[in-house]
């Protein structure tokens, strides 16, 4: 068994947006990195997007060599105390472990935590800085722009990052809430990255501001990382009514402009008392939670296929069972009705059934005829997920891009344009923090290389 | 930070702001709007950009005082700083030689139909702009508007100055006696959705600017979404600028209503405050 996690109660956490989980104290760490087996050829390391030498970290923390653990972690990883918190270890370095095989496997990302914020607490030492006079631009602040921006630094180029935002951080920023991913967190791992020397400028629209070609007459290369910004629509009738939000808008207002805190902060968000989140993924149950805690009395999650296909980490699905979102599977929306005003009061709805498996491998939702319903609602927010966000892309002349706007990219990030790079979802479309970090990291490894042999 | 260079007062709660933008005043074209915010705590709000100067890199921003933000702008002054200011967003006015142009600007769509005014009369276009408000008081750039214009009519609500009613009835007058190529107008969702009624009959191109409620301005959380024909489009990436034949002003309008009360909460806070 591994050590449990301390985390707030389910029903005070609802009325709050503190951090759900505490963190392991040093006691906790000790006693989980303790499990470890340090297996000879350990298979944990081969499901980390970012190569992490998982069990020589995790032989530190065992020896409360904190400081030395988090250094080890930070060979190849700027991020931890983001990855540490949203990183879903249980499909990548912890469904590894031998551990797994019999009962629970070492809990490697609370351990990637745990020395994170055992750094920060302690205060963290800044590295040397190299300089040279190769510059690198890096267009968005997300997890792989970061990344990307982190490691080339660390090689000693002269590096700066283009955010659209008034706030760095992408994603982290505007798209994970407080409650799962503290903003201080994200701050504090950005300081870092900038006293490591990259330069950050927010406000500048790249494709709008300035164009990457105008870029690549100053710098000798561009990364390109801007996300998968679009939401999608579900493209049903009286979707434009007032109450219904993407589930981009509705966390942006949330997270990013702070309409949480309204009127304290400008920006409003409504939520009303029932809340339908259309989708079952993490932004999915990020909503729900987050409808929660702004007030409302019944969330429901909607979702077309069964729980087994939902594609939310298991983790962030218990945290909402437990905080009482309720869920409403097989269930597929079909038409919103509103009121005089415009805004949103009833969403019908149609029973599924699952058939043959389609290309995602999963069993296709087919609709069960005459099991339409209709369910009372005053928000629906939609998180049937995102697409690359076109602005950028659609800007660079020759810029090979595939059928859903990504950008094509050769497994080291290469784009069709020479000195351009791309990755994370403005690449791969919507994927993880961790993911979009490890095409940040190649993609600076290719950089490094096409700049050295030029 | 952004610094604002300039201050004046154009009309009843009307204020012209020219801010140093040096990237966004080398890119940006008619049509075009910026995001700003002034503060930490403040609310990112889409304004279009009713001038610029390339060489001093200034962006004129006209802001009419309707709510909190655009009542704590219009309390700032020259030598203060906006925190963020964003641009150029959206695509700009398609400007080609129509032939005769019809310039349609409501109350503070004056200001953004200014340029593009301009940059028609630069191509060669014929020009009659038609601007209005309710009252004399709420009135501003008719001189400027003259010197980009070959005729300027004038119209007021209540008759205190040009001529009474509103913009429509001079256009559909135009209508009728000449072959109109083109119209543009901006102003208010009601004064845009009868100008694109009142051209309809004639099948005249008619171009209207949406001035929806954005959050990023950048096509990432549609909020600024708008039905055009059939299709919904977003208004600060597909937009701003649209057939005003196809644009659902009726959706719009509505949607403009979505923090109708948190908008009085919060300009009420704010007046309590100062």
């Amino acid at each position: 068994m591994r050590t449990p996690m301390p985390e707030q109660d389910s029903k005070e956490r609802t009325k709050n947006f503190n951090e759900v989980a505490f963190g392991y104290d040093e006691e906790d760490a000790v006693e989980e990195a303790n499990r470890c087996l340090n297996c000879k050829k350990p298979l944990c390391v081969k499901g980390c997007p970012v190569e992490i030498d998982i069990s020589c970290f995790i032989r530190f923390i065992k020896e409360k060599k904190f400081k030395e653990a988090i250094s080890k972690i930070k060979e190849k990883n700027t991020l931890p105390g983001i990855c540490g918190r949203v990183c879903p270890q249980e499909t990548q370095c912890e469904q590894l472990c031998i551990l797994g095989k019999k009962g629970e496997p070492v809990a490697i990302g609370r351990l990637e935590r745990f020395a994170a914020d055992w750094e920060r607490k302690k205060g963290v030492k800044i590295p040397k800085k190299i300089g040279t006079t190769d510059k690198v631009a890096v267009v968005g602040s997300g997890p792989a722009g970061l990344t990307c921006a982190a490691e080339l630094a660390k090689l000693g180029y002269s590096v700066t990052i283009f955010e659209s935002l008034h706030k760095t951080g992408g994603v982290l920023m505007y798209g994970i809430p407080e409650f799962r991913m503290p903003k201080a967190i994200v701050e504090a791992e950005i300081s870092y990255i900038q006293q490591i020397g990259v330069e950050i400028k927010t406000d500048v629209v790249v494709g709008k501001s300035i164009t990457v070609d105008e870029l690549l007459q100053e710098y000798d290369a561009v990364f390109i990382g801007t996300g998968a910004g679009l939401p999608m629509f579900m493209h049903i009738p009286n979707e434009n009514l007032n109450g219904v939000y993407s589930a981009n808008e509705f966390l942006t207002r949330v997270n990013l402009m702070n309409a949480y805190k309204f009127p304290e902060y400008d920006t409003p968000v409504r939520v009303g008392q029932r809340v339908a989140v259309v989708g079952a993924g993490n932004v999915a149950m990020d909503s729900a939670r987050t409808s929660l805690r702004l007030g409302a009395e019944q969330v429901f999650i909607v979702y077309r296929r069964s729980e087994k296909e939902m594609p939310a980490r298991k983790e962030e699905v218990e945290h909402a069972k437990e905080e009482g979102v309720r869920f409403m599977l097989l269930i597929n929306p079909v038409k919103i009705f509103g009121d005089e005003q415009g805004f949103v009061k009833r969403m019908e709805c149609i029973r599924m059934r699952l058939g043959e498996p389609d290309e995602s491998g999963r069993r296709r939702p087919l609709p069960i005829k005459g099991s339409e319903f209709t369910m009372d609602v005053d928000t629906v927010i939609v998180a049937i997920g995102q697409r690359p966000n076109p602005l950028v892309p659609k800007t660079i002349k020759g810029l090979e891009i595939g059928k859903h706007g990504n950008i094509i990219t050769d497994e080291d990030g290469r784009t069709s344009i020479d000195a351009v790079f791309a990755g994370g979802d403005i690449a791969t479309g919507a994927a993880t923090v961790i993911s979009a970090m490890g095409m940040g990291k190649k993609s600076a490894e290719a950089i490094d290389r096409y700049i050295r042999e030029k | 930070m952004f610094k604002i260079v300039k201050k004046e007062i154009l009309a009843e709660n009307t204020k012209r702001f020219d801010i140093e933008a040096k990237w966004i005043a080398k890119k940006c074209l008619p049509g075009q709007f910026v995001i700003l915010r002034i503060d930490e705590k403040g609310e990112r709000i889409p304004l279009t950009i009713a001038d610029f100067d390339r060489n001093r890199g200034i962006i004129t921003i006209v802001v009419q005082e309707v709510g909190k933000t655009t009542f704590q702008l219009g309390e700032m002054n020259k030598g203060d700083e906006i925190l963020d200011f964003i641009g150029p967003l959206g695509n700009s006015s398609e400007i080609e030689k129509f032939g005769k142009v019809i310039c349609i600007g409501g109350g503070v769509g004056i200001a953004p139909i200014y340029p593009i005014a301009r940059a028609l009369k630069e191509k060669g276009n014929n020009i009659t702009s038609i601007i209005g408000a309710k009252t004399k008081n709420l009135l501003f750039w008719e001189e400027k508007m003259k010197k980009v214009s070959d005729e300027v009519i004038v119209t007021t609500d209540d008759g205190g100055y040009g001529r009474k009613g509103v913009v429509t009835i001079p256009l559909k007058e135009i209508l009728e006696k000449e072959k109109v190529d083109r119209v543009v107008a901006i102003g208010p969702p009601i004064m845009m959705k009868f100008a694109a009624k009142t051209t309809l009959p004639y099948k005249v191109k008619t171009i209207a600017s949406l001035n929806s409620i954005m959050v990023d301005g950048t096509g990432m959380c549609g909020a600024c979404r708008c039905k055009i024909g059939e299709e919904t489009r977003f208004a600060c990436v597909d937009g701003p600028e649209f057939d005003a034949h196809l644009v659902d002003f009726d959706l719009l309008i509505s949607r403009q209503k979505m923090y109708l009360s948190e908008e009085k909460k919060s300009l009420e806070r704010h007046r309590g405050e100062i």
